[in-house]
């Protein structure tokens, strides 16, 4: 019984080198299994990631667009890192994003003779409400009667797009839209303003700003320490006297709020009226990045636009004639290797001889 | 001297970081209680899970009968005779004493004639003095008869060196005394009974030997004659320890504290107080003695405004306080240590700076309206940590890495500091070493000279009668004796605990001269 062995010895503190270093390996890993599958269906991997790097970072145009998609990456991936702290799982960034959408039309197409200054923060605040009050609903039954959330912003989220998906086949379809499933278009006044020759829009800023704001919030503020005690344990929480029902209501809003914001930003900022589609999926790719990010404001500013770029690189690897999933693919392959890395931040591996000696490794 | 049965030699293992065991020998005789004292972390429980086959060693012998053994499982060491009863106990709730005893033999209960085989177990019963019901179902049982189960299951599969894991922290001290009889019996038939304990008036009652270990190392053995609470305590700790605490008796102020009648109902919504009553004064500690799960935790839930009080009422300075919110109980005055140190009194993720401000954090000193004031923060967790003499080796490390002995005097400094006009403590040294527990127990009674009400809530006897001015009985949900400290005796005590209501009348009519 001289056959060597490998097993897992956990370490006394996680350490700082694999904390940096495994999301770069993680990425690395995902592109080389990415590869293997591309050259098995016949494509040159290199080739296509060339494309995907040129066309979404590598050019003017291509980092505009890659922008434009951090954006409401950012912002929903924002909104359910307040809610992550907490430990609400709320994964229904992308129907609160279709509300606060549906929120913030609302305003343009019933007035839509209002001037800009009381155009974009009406339709800001409508947008936020909206989203804030359908990420509400699950937080009532959660706070009182303990009801999984998980399951209930999951499932809203189909109602709100098919809520929303009513309103532009039905009542609020554009009378002069050659029966498409599309609003009338919003006036200039809802426009949020275009920057720097591009489409990248006024959005950007309110991503900024909430990534600072929360960052202060967490660190700094007293409610950010209570959310961060109910976090880590309810029990701890109630014995030092918080409300934990009346946090999970709050927490819950402010979480729909922000992906509602990014709703308000889509349909202001990019596609100037509500339309069916709105989003492909950002409240999905929100909880991937929030969690990469170690829910960190700061941070998630930075993955968006790393998964900004996978996005945009795979739709132009499509014109190329590479399935569009590819891009979904890689972005699920990052996730695998940074849960599976993690091990390697709080264990290491140990070669175990069977006399007893140890070869680290 | 008897033959030995079991030898270790050189035995060393190594955890990631700690040394747990360095070269440490040990001789098991047949016929002996011997026991393995130690604080904790001095390395006796990962002694024993050698022995028991549960942890190979990095280095080091095991010789059974005089033959070198390498156990790959505890069913090896089974194999060689050396069985080991768990603090928590390994049985299957809801099957019988007898499928219990069999589970994992090869003849089981359907294979052997049932008849036979319980007639084999109730005859090894016999011999020992541990008859039980090997019909009843195991969720049925004492904690008291489960443990000899779990002794009888050894000795069915041919332990003849039997190793007890703090084999009395759950019991009674009738249930106590019960088991030691059981021990010297096996012990006088041959086998080799192996203690693992960190209470000394125990090994002074049982203990042929003693094999004392700190810091993973083999200190001293003490021979039977040589056995003496102060020798052992200098073993253990290093230094000496003060046993008894130079105490000031209370000089009874007002009344602080009053429960009239309290109901309230435990998690399963099952009554846990009834009609419970209580008082207790300024500058008093009220110790409550019971065995844990009478209500105890209930009643500390109650009082800090955790759990609904169903009927009754909680006075505080005559104010009602049943149903407050803890917040307002907080705002009060009532400090509240629980047992659950790590999760509830402390939040494991968190950094000692922000546990230390845990109750205190809205109060004008830390925060304002909106923010926190990380200067006053650092500068109060500084303060207190030197003051209480906290061991961390950083404020800004999660405290989930502390010993519990350094968890529990963080958590004492955070509650004593809001200067509490009424401290409910629970269970505040179980887990931790003697160094530790007299750091906790002169804190406690440095508060009390402060004019604080103390309701101490523990399972340790000695802990009560050293700290407390009165010590009252919790049976059942209610109160059911309360004597000052002088009056108290310790039989009486440990007989209401087990619910013997009228033990104290019976006492009386027995021995009218009784004190």
């Amino acid at each position: 019984m001289n056959r060597p062995t490998l097993k897992l010895e956990k370490r006394l503190a996680p350490s700082p080198v694999m904390v940096f270093i495994i999301p770069l390996i993680s990425v690395l890993l995902a592109l080389l299994l990415g590869g293997i599958f591309l050259s098995l269906t016949g494509q040159n991997p290199l080739a296509v990631y060339a494309i995907m790097f040129t066309d979404s970072l590598g050019s003017k145009y291509g980092f505009t667009e890659t922008i434009v998609k951090a954006i409401p990456l950012s912002l929903t991936a924002l909104g359910v890192a307040v809610a992550f702290k907490m430990k609400l799982w709320n994964i229904g960034a992308e129907g609160q994003l279709y509300m606060g959408a549906m929120g913030a039309s609302w305003l343009p197409l019933t007035y839509p003779a209002l001037p800009v200054y009381l155009m974009i923060p009406g339709m800001v605040v409508l947008g936020m409400i909206a989203g804030g009050l359908w990420a509400f609903l699950t937080a009532i039954p959660r706070a009182i009667w303990k009801v999984n959330e998980i399951i209930t912003t999951l499932m809203l989220n189909y109602v709100a797009i098919l809520w929303v998906d009513f309103l532009v086949f039905g009542p609020w379809r554009d009378p002069l839209g050659s029966n498409f499933p599309i609003t009338a278009p919003f006036p200039e006044a809802a426009r949020l303003p275009e920057m720097f020759n591009s489409r990248i829009h006024a959005g950007l800023f309110f991503a900024l700003a909430l990534a600072v704001i929360l960052t202060i919030v967490f660190k700094y503020s007293r409610w950010g320490y209570s959310i961060n005690v109910i976090g880590s344990s309810e029990r701890a929480a109630s014995y030092a006297g918080m409300n934990i029902k009346r946090n999970i209501l709050w927490v819950m809003f402010l979480s729909g709020a922000i992906s509602g914001l990014a709703g308000m930003a889509e349909v202001s900022g990019i596609i100037g009226r509500l339309q069916h589609g709105i989003s492909p999926g950002y409240g999905y790719t929100a909880i991937i990045v929030a969690w990469l990010s170690k829910l960190n404001p700061l941070a998630i500013l930075i993955v968006s636009v790393l998964f900004g770029a996978l996005q945009v690189g795979g739709y132009a690897a499509q014109v190329e004639g590479v399935p569009a999933a590819v891009a979904t693919m890689l972005q699920g392959m990052i996730l695998f290797f940074v849960l599976g890395g993690e091990v390697l931040t709080n264990y290491r591996v140990v070669l175990v001889r069977q006399k007893g000696e140890e070869l680290r490794k | 001297m008897n033959q030995v049965i079991v030898q270790l030699q050189g035995i060393v293992k190594k955890f990631p970081g700690v040394l747990a065991n360095d070269h440490v020998d040990l001789d098991i005789y047949a016929g002996e209680i011997h026991a393995i004292l130690g604080e904790n972390g001095s390395g006796k429980s990962t002694l024993m899970s050698v022995l028991a086959g549960l942890y190979k060693p990095d280095e080091g012998k095991i010789l059974v009968n005089g033959v070198e053994k390498k156990f790959r499982s505890p069913r090896d060491a089974i194999d060689s005779g050396i069985g080991m009863v768990h603090q928590h106990f390994k049985l299957v709730e809801p099957f019988t004493v007898a499928e219990n005893i069999t589970l994992g033999e090869k003849q089981t209960i359907f294979g052997l004639s049932g008849k036979k085989l319980k007639a084999s177990i109730n005859e090894l019963g016999k011999k020992y003095g541990l008859e039980i019901n090997l019909n009843a179902k195991v969720w049925q049982l004492s904690v008291g008869e489960k443990q000899r189960v779990e002794i009888v299951r050894m000795l069915y599969r041919g332990s003849q060196v039997l190793i007890l894991d703090e084999p009395t922290a759950v019991l009674t001290p009738q249930e106590a005394a019960e088991l030691f009889r059981n021990l010297h019996r096996m012990a006088s038939a041959g086998c080799a009974v192996v203690l693992i304990t960190h209470k000394l008036n125990e090994v002074k009652a049982v203990a042929d030997r003693v094999t004392v270990l700190r810091q993973g190392k083999l200190v001293g053995v003490l021979q039977k004659d040589q056995i003496n609470p102060k020798e052992m305590v200098r073993l253990m700790v290093g230094r000496p320890v003060t046993m008894q605490y130079d105490r000031e008796l209370a000089v009874a102020g007002e009344v602080l504290l009053e429960l009239d009648k309290v109901n309230a109902f435990n998690d399963m919504g099952l009554p846990c107080l009834r009609d419970l009553s209580l008082t207790v004064r300024e500058g008093e500690i009220l110790g409550l003695a019971g065995v844990s799960g009478n209500g105890q935790r209930e009643l500390a839930e109650v009082i800090a405004g955790l759990r609904r009080v169903e009927s009754g009422k909680i006075l505080l300075n005559d104010r009602n306080i049943s149903n407050l919110s803890p917040c307002e109980i907080i705002d009060l005055g009532v400090a509240y240590v629980p047992e659950d140190r790590l999760g509830m009194g402390l939040v494991p993720e968190l950094n000692a700076m922000e546990n230390l401000i845990l109750k205190s954090y809205r109060q004008p000193e830390f925060s304002g309206r909106w923010f926190l004031k990380p200067q006053a923060i650092k500068q109060n967790a500084e303060a207190l940590i030197s003051q209480y003499q906290v061991n961390v080796t950083s404020l800004t490390q999660p405290v989930k890495v502390l010993s519990g002995g350094n968890l529990q005097k963080l958590l004492l400094a955070r509650e004593i500091s809001s200067s509490p006009k009424l401290m409910v403590v629970i269970y505040p040294a179980r887990g931790l070493d003697i160094g530790a527990t007299e750091a906790v127990h002169k804190l406690l009674l440095k508060l009390k000279i402060r004019k604080t009400a103390i309701l101490l809530i523990s399972e340790d006897l000695d802990e009560l009668f050293r700290l407390a001015d009165r010590i009252g009985v919790v049976y059942s949900g209610q109160l059911t004796g309360d004597f000052p400290v002088e009056q108290a005796d310790l039989e009486e005590v440990g007989l209401l605990m087990t619910g013997a209501h009228s033990a104290r009348e019976r006492v009386n009519d027995n021995e009218p001269a009784h004190t």
